[in-house]
């Protein structure tokens, strides 16, 4: 075979290849293109009209719309809750998470029942627990209503969701009832990952359970806490499910979040122009924050 | 003297072995005692949840929630299945089941290129896809409400196929690329010495041994479906077209006031998946962590 020849048979199975990744690629490019590009393209655009989402009449109103999200309180409040939801949900998720999957790493084999009824909220629909949880912290016949009736012996209304500071703690909780199990199975993940021989060196070295746990195991499990952290947090920030169908954002904002705030907006009120605004604003913020989240994090491990 | 400095050597090595053994001790006891608790914490919500759907609509407050159903009033279950629950159930397997099948078969078809072809843009393309991990739905929603509505697809069930499959693909491209890449070079070159072509090795070789990791994304993607919320509550409208997700809600706007009624609309909405979770354990729980590379 001639050198020109062999040349042109590479260039044909370079374009048969071409070919070939255009054709299984498509699909998958046609349908993020469509659902995910676009969408934020358009939501940035349509930031800067006024309009009810259904009529034709759009009104360009160039950057009025974001003039007044800067100075829109309320969704500056909403910005603040997630931001308190985001720091509770990491200081209260991932270490209980991980003291359950300590325990059940140092307990072993027996302690499975523990762990199967430790899953158990996280297969719950988010959607099914704040149905779930609207009952039972209701002031009707509610779990803590109940509980302190009982105590008392007389009639007590405790109203977890109906006041303002403790409805958003009360959420926080549900949700670390929610997804420490989440957590939990992560954390188990990385402790089976750390080799058996460890342990045994470290035995044999003289350290006791504690001290391999402290000095040893846990050190281990650290860029695993950066994206259990990461994870937990960017979670937080977009958190909707739960909150919309438990309060709605209520009692009187007291639980809105951006992204309830930006549903409200659109599509209970129509105001589809300013609530694309809120969600793209919600996008920067959330962007920025888990930029900046990592760059702190690679800090502290060059450190 | 030698020995009476070994002999108090020995007794201070056993008082600390001792003290060590009681906080030890100590520890565990609280150890377990925890564990003990957080249990009850876990399913304190689901005894309610159970026990409490067993009731008559005013037994609740008559007999108080501690109290066991008395008499145990089954009739609950049958009324909801009666006003359609098994529709609802019925269009979320139906959706989710779609969903999946064209989710898996478009992310393999795209990450065998991404893992076992060489072309200009790939890794350009593949950054691309990994970015669009990090985009929130909630960015998404207006416009594809908007789109919806323009298809004509708007209060459509089908309507919420295009959007599942979309946000599911980046991730699942990202880990079959992965799995991929590991299938060792020698199986493609004996393939191709055996008359495969390039489409024909995806469809035998390549497809076939990535079979564990397409069950686990089918796992993780069909749970997240299975809960789907937001797309559901923004493109469908009319209880014929509604997911279970959504099902809740109607039911509540439909008996607002029977508590325990809605308790038992609740354990069937979650009993699906607790028996998955019960046959399958291992697997399941393995599969619902997928979504942990996100970070």
């Amino acid at each position: 075979m001639g050198n020109k020849s062999r040349r042109i048979l590479a260039e044909t199975s370079q374009k048969g290849t071409a070919l070939a990744a255009t054709l299984f690629l498509a699909p998958a490019l046609i349908l993020i293109a469509m659902y995910m590009i676009y969408p934020v393209i358009d939501t940035f655009v349509t930031s800067q009209y006024q309009w009810n989402g259904i009529s034709a009449d759009k009104m360009f109103i160039g950057l009025e719309n974001w003039k007044t999200l800067f100075k829109d309180y309320k969704f500056w409040d909403s910005f603040v809750h997630n931001l308190i939801v985001m720091v509770f949900s990491i200081l209260l998720q991932i270490p209980l998470g991980l003291m359950l999957a300590t325990f059940l790493d140092s307990v072993g084999r027996r302690s499975n029942i523990f762990k199967i009824i430790w899953f158990l909220p996280y297969l719950m629909s988010s959607v099914a627990i704040a149905f779930l949880f609207n009952y039972i912290l209701g002031t009707n016949d509610g779990l803590f209503t109940s509980l302190a009736t009982m105590i008392n012996g007389k009639r007590t209304i405790v109203d977890l969701l109906g006041k303002s500071p403790q409805a958003l703690f009360a959420v926080i909780g549900v949700m670390a009832w929610q997804f420490t199990p989440f957590y939990m199975v992560y954390f188990i993940a990385g402790y089976s990952n750390i080799s058996t021989s460890l342990y045994e060196a470290a035995i044999i070295d003289g350290a006791n359970r504690r001290q391999y746990l402290f000095k040893i195991a846990i050190p281990l499990l650290g860029p695993i806490f950066k994206t259990a952290c990461t994870m937990s947090m960017i979670g937080s920030l977009k958190y909707f499910d739960m909150i919309w169908n438990m309060t709605q954002g209520g009692p009187a904002g007291g639980t809105e979040l951006m992204a309830t705030y930006m549903y409200k907006l659109s599509f209970q009120q129509w105001k589809m122009g300013y609530g694309s605004t809120v969600a793209a604003g919600m996008f920067i913020l959330i962007t920025v924050i888990a930029l900046l989240f990592q760059k702190v994090f690679v800090v502290k491990e060059d450190y | 003297m030698t020995n009476d400095v070994k002999l108090a050597q020995q007794q201070l090595d056993e008082r600390k072995y001792r003290r060590e053994r009681v906080k030890s001790r100590v520890a565990w006891g609280f150890a377990w005692f925890f564990a003990c608790l957080w249990m009850l914490i876990a399913l304190v919500p689901f005894a309610f949840m159970v026990f409490n759907s067993f009731r008559k609509q005013f037994d609740m407050f008559v007999q108080g929630v501690f109290h066991l159903p008395e008499p145990w009033y089954f009739a609950n279950y049958p009324n909801i299945i009666q006003n359609g629950f098994f529709g609802y159930f019925a269009r979320s397997v139906l959706i989710v089941a779609i969903s999946l099948v064209l989710m898996l078969i478009i992310s393999s078809f795209a990450a065998y290129p991404l893992s076992r072809m060489k072309f200009r843009l790939r890794n350009l393309i593949y950054a691309g896809i990994i970015a669009m991990m990090s985009i929130p739905m909630h960015v998404t929603l207006i416009p594809i409400f908007k789109m919806t509505n323009w298809m004509g697809l708007y209060d459509n069930k089908y309507a919420l196929i295009g959007p599942y499959v979309a946000f599911a693909l980046p991730m699942a491209v990202f880990i079959l690329t992965g799995f991929m890449m590991t299938i060792p070079r020698e199986v493609e070159e004996a393939a191709v010495i055996d008359g495969c072509n390039k489409y024909s090795m995806f469809f035998r070789i390549i497809l076939p041994l990535s079979k564990s990791g397409l069950s686990t994304l089918a796992i993780y993607n069909g749970v997240s479906m299975w809960n789907e919320f937001a797309f559901a509550n923004t493109l469908l409208l009319s209880a014929d077209q509604k997911t279970l997700p959504l099902a809740l809600g109607q039911f509540k706007g439909e008996h607002a006031m029977d508590m325990p009624l809605m308790l038992a609309v609740l354990v069937l909405s979650a009993l699906p998946m607790i028996i998955l979770f019960i046959i399958f354990q291992d697997k399941l729980v393995k599969g619902m962590m997928a979504g942990a590379v996100k970070g």
